[in-house]
């Protein structure tokens, strides 16, 4: 089975529990746990946070989500149209933080994703590519 | 997300009920700030009505133990759910805010 979804939201906090109950929705289309669904959104919700806080700062800019199901894996992809990251090294440190997030972000998302992939380019935008395979999937190919 | 004090002794109770992120992390530092008299010692963290936190909520639950800890108090947490004890033991937050299984043992032991 094969499915996707995209969602286009304004770079506002109030939007990030949609993207996240999105996600968690279009998720359980697989086998994940709710421990793993839960994880899920830990992730979109730094992801979209990061945009928020870092890419547009004090702007108004769009998020895009997409989200994709196939070979029995969750695909997801954040993306901004911000200013980018300098330095991605650096970003990926969990000691680095620019605010009072305690520098977790990227941390729980390496935690809770099986690949974690940041592509970003200054003053064009930043993509966040995360892909989780459930538990049990994993346990059936071993 | 709701947050509502009340003060016991030199404790101040904290019950939160809601998604704890970067939409409701300032809102819970502003009132816990405004709640922070002198004659407040510690801070107990009631996380039963918590359905969600991440790293924006952490970070205010950590900015909020640096007011308490300049004054020489401490953070304790009771009512954690096993979601939010994971996310509390991937950051770390457990090193430095101590889970209770009561309120009455958090009163006796803080």
């Amino acid at each position: 089975m094969e499915n996707q979804v995209e969602l286009i939201i304004d770079s506002r906090s109030s939007n990030v529990g949609l993207a996240r109950v999105t996600a968690a929705s279009f998720a359980s289309q697989l086998n994940f746990t709710l421990a793993e669904i839960e994880e899920i959104k830990v992730a979109i919700s730094e992801a979209v946070s990061n945009a928020i806080i870092h890419a547009y700062q004090d702007q108004v800019g769009k998020v895009k989500m997409k989200l994709r199901i196939y070979e029995g894996q969750l695909e997801i992809i954040i993306k901004d149209e911000g200013q980018g990251i300098e330095d991605i090294e650096q970003a990926c440190q969990s000691s680095y933080t620019t605010t009072d997030r305690m520098g977790l972000g990227l941390a729980f998302i390496e935690s809770f994703m099986d690949k974690f992939e940041l592509k970003s380019k200054l003053g064009v935008g930043t993509e966040l590519r995360m892909v989780k395979v459930p538990a049990q999937e994993k346990q059936q190919v071993n | 997300m709701e947050v509502n004090c009340r003060q016991l002794t030199n404790n101040l109770f904290i019950e939160l009920e809601g998604e704890f992120d970067l939409h409701t992390a300032d809102y819970f530092s502003t009132e816990i700030s405004n709640q922070l008299t002198t004659e407040i010692d510690n801070l107990i963290l009631d996380l039963d009505g918590i359905e969600f936190i991440d790293s924006s909520g952490l970070g205010a639950i950590l900015g909020v133990y640096k007011k308490i800890n300049q004054k020489g108090g401490n953070i304790g947490a009771i009512n954690i759910t096993p979601q939010v004890e994971r996310i509390f033991e991937v950051s770390g937050l457990l090193k430095i805010i101590d889970i209770y299984s009561s309120k009455q043992e958090v009163l006796d032991k803080i």
